[in-house]
């Protein structure tokens, strides 16, 4: 999960890392009433979606009165920016800002360790900055279990280059947002820009934080961070069932067991699909794990033909530990469970555990919207067809 | 030989009270493994009978290697707890662990692989995967041992279910070792881990390698076969029409921007020689190729 700026702000606030005030809006007046209640001479209204390049997009905007700021506001909210509707802004302080610098901690998968990048050149696309000017991009490794600590932060800071003067500051910051990434389990937590004011001061000015779902158990806090306006409806519902439903554009709806069969069913389908009128795609990736009970599949079943654009459904199934018998009685009793609502023809291609009762429950059964296919290849082609035809 | 798993291993279970872990405990011992005890901190003494085989329960791997002599542990234990259980594990010497369970938090997994690296006597597999299994010698984890027969094809991949899809596959040909590593940001033992073993086993002829969306430890993989590999390769990977941003089942498979796409991933792969299947059934077919070339 990514949080937006303000989120990125109040943890970092919550772990003593200097930021400045900010109070989110989520129209004019409010944006008016912030910039009053903070009472600077200057305030920023500040976009907040997740996505980069705001300021260029116009969602990064000074005003020197609370009526200015609530224009600004006006003119910010409801901007496109990147396919990001700006629905909040962020009022915050203005700050004298005499340098700009970068700062982030990440997961580096392929080190399988955390990576610190740091640089006293900020205000810039850091991608860019690492592209341009790697020698300008310190990159140090941080050890999972030993964490940021003074040390590794002294070793960041000298390597980074930051002057003398500003090292023990810099230090203590750094090791606060190691603290922020350790104690939230954080996948990212970015600071562009860090900066220094006129006076001296350490601030982290714009933060971008990620979160590991898989922590979520441990984390009831988050529940109020989840933002679900730019998730699809049908996600929304699939993941109120506790299934991994990822809706796609295309019109053939794919229920398989297994992460990996699943990505590969889509795969083929869309390979097979090339080959028929109008190429027919997936709809969607819906992987029911190992425990695909009736009640599983009926809901998984149920979403997918909820989707206007699904033509057919395509259930793949490697019987590993899961037996095909229980799947082929699943797929009858949810289309029992749905009655009139299963509309859509549904090609079932089974293998592996129990493979033989399956195949025979679903012989007898007979059902008219049911047809089975023996190969992963033929039941992608059936399905193709089908949607092709419909 | 096979790789790091065969006859002689004794394997711990740790978790094996649980339901999880007294289901797969069964298929263990049913598919020949050695299980030599089970680890449930509080459970000590407690003795689980699986059909006839009585399996005692310790109350720390220390106690249960020290008891047994074994040195490899799987782990079937709640995600909230597994962290403490690898290092429990990795702190009673056992040489190799394997992690059953999914949806560890990162933040773990990155702290007890980097405690096993460092304990220079744990191997860890995992975790999110189905295990590994040497066919007629030893089966540790969830993979179904019918489905393939001993032989010499060497298997890795990041899947589970692509995993016995491509052993049902080649099942008649039949496997040396076939290992899932599992499709988290951070696993224990990688592709290029089982590609070397692999190249070192005299009795694997031909490997698959199967991969996935993301990160980019196929490229890595590639790079490695490129310098470090004689015997054929076979690749397969999944996740071509996966949209970016979207995280698809595992927690590793995200397409980020340009990186750790499929596409990325097939182009290494073939660049380095490997020759890499449009589906699962063909990537089959290109082994049974080699294999049957061989016979």
């Amino acid at each position: 999960m990514d949080l937006f700026e303000y989120q990125a702000r109040d943890l970092f606030e919550a772990h003593g890392v200097p930021v400045l005030k900010g109070i989110v809006a989520r129209t004019p007046e409010e944006a008016e009433q912030a910039a009053r209640t903070l009472n600077t001479p200057v305030v920023v209204v500040k976009a907040q979606v997740k996505t980069g390049g705001r300021g260029k997009a116009g969602g990064v905007k000074l005003a020197r009165s609370p009526e200015e700021a609530r224009d600004r506001a006006q003119d910010i909210l409801g901007l496109d920016i990147n396919g990001h509707i700006v629905r909040q802004v962020m009022i915050t302080e203005g700050a004298d800002i005499a340098e700009e610098y970068y700062f982030g901690l990440l997961l580096d998968r392929a080190n399988r360790s955390y990576l610190a990048m740091c640089s006293v050149e900020g205000g810039m696309d850091i991608e860019t900055l690492a592209e341009e000017h790697p020698e300008k991009l310190s990159r140090i490794e941080v050890d999972p279990v030993a964490g940021l600590d003074p040390v590794k932060a002294e070793e960041i800071a000298a390597d980074a280059g930051f002057a003398e003067a500003d090292r023990a500051e810099v230090v203590r910051v750094l090791v606060l947002l190691g603290e922020v990434y350790a104690a939230n389990d954080a996948t990212l937590v970015e600071v562009n820009p860090l900066v220094k004011t006129g006076d001296g001061t350490i601030l982290a000015l714009d933060g971008k934080v990620s979160l590991d779902d898989n922590a979520s158990f441990r984390h009831p806090e988050w529940a109020e961070l989840a933002d679900e306006s730019r998730d699809d409806p049908l996600e929304i519902r699939a993941r109120e069932k506790h299934l991994n439903y990822v809706k796609l554009d295309g019109s053939v709806g794919i229920i398989g067991n297994g992460a990996g069969l699943v990505m590969s069913t889509l795969d083929v389908v869309a390979g097979a699909g090339r080959e028929f009128p109008g190429s027919p795609t997936p709809a969607n990736f819906l992987d029911i794990g190992g425990g695909a009970s009736a009640q599983v599949m009926a809901d998984g079943l149920d979403i997918i033909l909820s989707d206007p654009q699904v033509k057919v459904v395509f259930v793949n199934v490697f019987g590993g530990i899961t037996a095909c018998s229980e799947v082929a009685k699943g797929i009858i009793a949810a289309l029992e469970i749905l009655g009139e609502r299963a509309t859509k023809p549904i090609v079932v291609r089974l293998d592996g555990n129990a493979v033989e009762i399956g195949r025979h429950i679903l012989t007898e059964a007979a059902h008219p919207l049911v047809t089975m296919e023996l190969t992963m290849d033929s039941a992608a082609r059936k399905a193709a067809e089908l949607a092709s035809a419909n | 030989m096979t790789i790091w798993l065969d006859q002689n291993s004794k394997v711990l279970v740790q978790g094996m009270t649980g339901s999880e872990g007294r289901k797969h405990t069964q298929r263990m011992i049913t598919s020949g493994t050695r299980v030599v005890g089970g680890v449930t901190p509080g459970k000590g003494g407690q003795t689980v009978t699986f059909e006839e085989d009585p399996v005692k329960v310790f109350d720390s791997v220390a106690e249960a290697k020290q008891a047994t002599g074994a040195n490899v542990s799987v782990i079937f234990v709640p995600a909230a707890h597994t962290k403490k259980a690898v290092f429990e594990a990795v702190d009673g010497g056992i040489e190799l662990v394997v992690v059953i369970t999914e949806g560890v938090p990162v933040k773990d997994t990155a702290e007890f692989y980097t405690y096993a690296a460092d304990s220079g006597h744990t191997r860890l597999i995992g975790p999110n995967c189905p295990g590994l299994i040497s066919p007629g010698k030893s089966n540790v984890g969830i993979i179904p041992a019918s489905i393939a027969k001993p032989g010499r094809i060497g298997l890795v991949s990041k899947s589970g279910t692509l995993t016995y899809q491509m052993m049902f596959e080649l099942g008649d040909i039949g496997f040396s070792t076939s290992v899932g590593i599992g499709g988290d940001p951070i696993i224990g033992t990688t592709h290029i881990d089982a590609l070397g073993a692999f190249e070192k086993d005299p009795e694997t002829d031909c490997m698959v390698m199967i991969g996935e969306i993301g990160g980019d430890a196929e490229e890595r993989a590639a790079a490695y076969i490129a310098d470090n590999v004689t015997k054929p390769v076979v690749g397969y990977v999944a996740g071509f029409t996966a949209p970016e941003g979207k995280t698809m089942g595992h927690a590793g498979a995200i397409v980020s921007g340009s990186k750790g796409t499929a596409q990325a991933k097939k182009a290494a792969l073939e660049a380095a020689g490997v020759k890499v299947g449009r589906t699962p059934s063909e990537t089959a077919s290109l082994v049974r190729e080699i294999m049957e070339g061989r016979g």
